[in-house]
């Protein structure tokens, strides 16, 4: 299966890279990781942190960048290279606990046509 | 999350301990709790029914409740339950964010909603908030859970996002001027 995962440099975003890449490697499944921006951090630096953590996991995939809005980026990204599923990471938790989604995790929902998995 | 707080205060809540006769005729105390009122909210969220769950809270697991449970009864959260008898029956926290606000939640068993018995232990939580300096409040609720929606507007919160999946809503507190 083709696997696109968003990264957008939270915390949760990178246990979710592990958890998807222990998943791919045990499925088979072809991963791709499209890199944006929900933290405020630079582009190029959570690249970096991706390729550290990919290379920490020794596993190979692929790196896009999304520029722009995030949510709408990486749905087009899976539609147009016809990706089978999008992985995220399945959001935060509010001080007393309860789950919230982001904007990025919402408009996926919403939006991708493709499977959607929120990794917890 | 930070959310936009209103302008206006909101003053005239009462301060727990209460006791008032719910819409149902029964008799509830309204008490603040610490961590030795644990073991009776332990009890009440085995019994709460999972459809009244909102965002993953409360638990359902027991070992998953007391570990939650050590999480909003702490030493920085405002905690108070309802009792019907020894029963805990409802319990509504305030729990600090990182920004000197609080996020406030209230749970209720099923056999005792629509009694008012969610209003009084928001109202009192409130105003125990209020005399402790707390200022600000923000929650977020389930858009399609209106009961919860109106219990928050009648009390004085108002809606500050509504953008998202689930409503975030927010209340200033008044202060009192204790400096003339």
């Amino acid at each position: 299966m083709q696997v696109l995962l968003g990264v957008g440099g939270g915390d949760h975003s990178f246990r979710a890279l592990a958890e998807t890449v222990e998943r791919a490697r045990a499925a088979g499944d072809d991963l791709t990781v499209a890199v944006y921006t929900s933290s405020g951090n630079a582009l190029s630096e959570i690249r970096e942190q991706v390729r550290d953590r990919l290379d920490g996991l020794d596993f190979e995939a692929p790196i896009r960048t999304i520029e722009g809005d995030p949510g709408s980026g990486l749905v087009a990204l899976a539609e147009d290279e016809e990706f089978d599923r999008i992985a995220l990471a399945g959001g935060t938790r509010s001080p007393l606990g309860k789950i919230q989604l982001d904007p990025v995790s919402e408009f996926v929902l919403l939006n991708a046509p493709m499977t959607v998995t929120l990794v917890r | 999350m930070t959310p936009d707080f209103p302008d206006e205060a909101v003053d005239g809540f009462p301060t727990p301990p209460r006791e008032f006769t719910d819409a149902e005729g029964r008799d509830i105390v309204i008490e603040r709790t610490d961590s030795d009122g644990i073991p009776a909210l332990k009890e009440m969220y085995v019994d709460f029914d999972p459809e009244d769950r909102a965002q993953g809270v409360p638990p359902i697991k027991e070992s998953a409740i007391a570990e939650w449970l050590e999480s909003v009864v702490a030493e920085d959260c405002l905690n108070v339950v309802a009792f019907h008898g020894d029963r805990a029956v409802g319990h509504a926290m305030l729990v600090p964010d990182t920004t000197g606000a609080f996020e406030l939640a209230i749970f209720v068993l099923d056999e005792y909603q629509g009694a008012l018995i969610g209003t009084e232990l928001v109202r009192s939580l409130l105003g125990w908030g209020q005399s402790n300096g707390i200022e600000r409040v923000w929650l977020t609720v389930e858009r399609w859970n209106d009961p919860a929606v109106r219990l928050y507007e009648k009390v004085g919160f108002e809606t500050t996002d509504s953008a998202s999946f689930e409503l975030e809503m927010a209340i200033r507190l008044a202060q009192t001027d204790n400096t003339g």
